[in-house]
């Protein structure tokens, strides 16, 4: 059998940063396995601009993005097969995968990246009545008809959810030509980035309808129409608010899903909040060996976030590999959220096992204004930080220091609230 | 004096910003992080722009890449999209491509550029 002593899963922005990283620590077995015909996963059809404003100081679209680190890869020499799907990953790490010039095989791996990515939530997951016609598609599969393909979806659309792949092809099919008449939103706040809000929706006029749903799809072949209501605090729709909007294309913007349907044949724990793995401090999941970075592990709104965390979980497989991290972790503590916070990444640390920095990231369940976030250590608060919005569409950080640790030696809870400020 | 608030578009952290007018002055600008949500508020209200990303017909990809992704090489008045994209609709090149290659010179008389923001073989 094959022996890599880094195999990682997905050639996306986060199995390249993770790649790249590990090599920087000193590793040269590493294989990236792909399953698309090229390397970079998402961001190839992500044509829009905006990324990178954090990591390279500059404003590049989704491909120039993939590129820098494409690069990176390529100049490592660091191996990757393509057009590959993964079957399997045991907990032993032999990770099983298939191709057309190697046919089915399987590799022996030191340590298993897990970066395979998000996908999205399809229709059949909404309970949407009416007919099924042709006419409904995805916001990122119309991203890729329209962007890469070269096929406009429709003429006449109506967006179900304000994500933000959804905001953004509001704004790509109007200057294709579509007219979108309305965006939307089951929740009482926009899913998606406020700047997208902003430059897709409001610079053309696209009316943003919070708290409304889709209650009917006509069409027997092809989308004739939507209807839509305004929905209670409880998402129940009020009858007497139904609006009908002809049109021949509705686009869905519900939501990502972390796709672990792999991380589940290793046996890795995965959590009811995110949908990906939990991981401790060295973004290790419950199976030592394997690690998982990017949208696999939860679901970012900034790739460069992304390539962050994937270098990390690739400096710290490597590290791994290398067996500089000790295997005891009966001392890891999870990190409690009140107040706020529905979920931590990571959601565990080891005190002894802590970098310099280390950044916890986390989603709210609600809108909050004037908020400070706190870390508790002991009840003892250790830091505060104070935001001025936060929001479930807008991922929050907080970077705790080893030094606080060093000061409570014995720690045994580990809290982040978000208090009224 | 006039006060206008504002969403800064720059990165995604969209910090608010409330921006204060005399007239056809900009007399200031609070609540951006960075310059560049200064430098935002600032013309926005006085002259807004974008940067306008789309793409083209491609022939010839090594790979079967039917399209190539564009941009303008820096920001344009925002009138001025319907026009820098109605500019693209026939456009087709011919593979390689790379970053930074100029598809169109002067994009429906804006004065800039429009490039390839992928490298297609």
């Amino acid at each position: 059998m094959e022996k890599y002593n880094i195999v990682i899963i997905g050639g996306g922005p986060a199995g390249l940063a993770a790649a790249s990283a590990a090599y920087d620590e000193g590793e040269r077995s590493i294989l990236i396995l792909e399953r698309d015909k090229e390397l970079g996963g998402i961001l190839n059809q992500c044509i829009h601009n905006g990324f990178g404003l954090h990591t390279f100081k500059e404003e590049l679209t989704g491909p120039e993005y993939a590129k820098r680190f494409i690069d990176q890869v390529v100049e490592k020499k660091i191996e990757y097969r393509l057009n590959t799907m993964v079957m399997d990953i045991s907990p032993e790490r032999v990770v099983t995968a298939m191709n057309r010039t190697d046919g089915l095989f399987s590799v022996e791996a030191g340590a298993v990246i897990l970066a395979m990515g998000c996908r999205e939530r399809s229709r059949g997951a909404l309970n949407i009545p009416g007919y099924r016609p042709a006419g409904i598609y995805s916001a990122g599969t119309a991203q890729r008809l329209v962007n890469m393909e070269g096929y406009m979806p429709g003429r006449e659309v109506v967006i179900l959810g304000s994500g933000d792949i959804g905001l953004i092809m509001a704004r790509r099919m109007t200057l294709e030509g579509a007219k979108v008449k309305v965006v939307a939103e089951l929740m009482p706040y926009s899913g998606g980035l406020k700047r997208n809000i902003v430059q897709c929706l409001d610079d053309y006029g696209i009316p943003l309808k919070l708290s409304h749903t889709v209650v009917d799809i006509e069409g027997r072949e092809r989308v004739t129409g939507v209807t839509i209501a305004e929905v209670d605090s409880h998402n129940k729709p009020i009858p007497g608010t139904e609006e009908y909007y002809s049109c021949d294309t509705l686009l869905l913007s519900v939501g990502l899903l972390p796709e672990n349907e792999l991380s589940k044949t290793a046996g890795v724990e995965l959590s009811r909040v995110t949908s990906g793995p939990t991981v401790n401090e060295q973004l290790e999941t419950s199976v030592p060996g394997i690690f998982a970075c990017g949208n696999v592990l939860h679901v970012h709104d900034l790739v460069d976030y992304v390539s962050e965390e994937a270098a990390m979980a690739g400096r710290n497989a490597a590290k791994f590999v290398r067996g500089e991290v000790p295997e005891d972790r009966s001392k890891e503590l999870p990190i409690h959220v009140e107040g706020g916070p529905r979920y931590t990444v990571p959601c565990t640390i080891d005190p002894a096992k802590l970098p310099e920095q280390l950044t916890v990231r986390f989603r709210v369940g609600s809108v909050m204004k004037d908020r400070y976030v706190c870390l508790y250590l002991d009840g003892e608060r250790v830091l505060r930080r104070r935001r001025q919005i936060m929001a479930p569409g807008e991922m929050e950080e907080l970077v705790f220091k080893k030094s606080m640790f060093e000061a409570h030696p014995d720690v045994r809870d580990i809290t982040i609230r978000v208090e009224e400020a | 004096m006039e006060v206008r608030n504002l969403i800064c578009i720059n990165c995604p952290m969209g910090c608010p910003l409330t921006v204060t007018l005399d007239g056809d002055e900009v007399v200031s600008v609070t609540g951006n992080t960075c310059p560049r949500g200064a430098e935002y508020g600032r013309k926005e209200v006085t002259n807004p722009t974008r940067i306008v990303t789309s793409s083209v017909v491609l022939r010839n990809a090594q790979n079967g890449a039917k399209t190539v992704s564009v941009k303008t090489a820096s920001d344009i008045p925002k009138g001025k999209i319907f026009d820098v994209v109605k500019a693209l609709k026939d456009v087709a090149v011919d593979a390689p491509v790379h970053i930074g290659d100029v598809i169109v010179e002067n994009a429906a008389g804006t004065g800039v550029p429009v490039i390839a923001t992928r490298e297609v073989l």
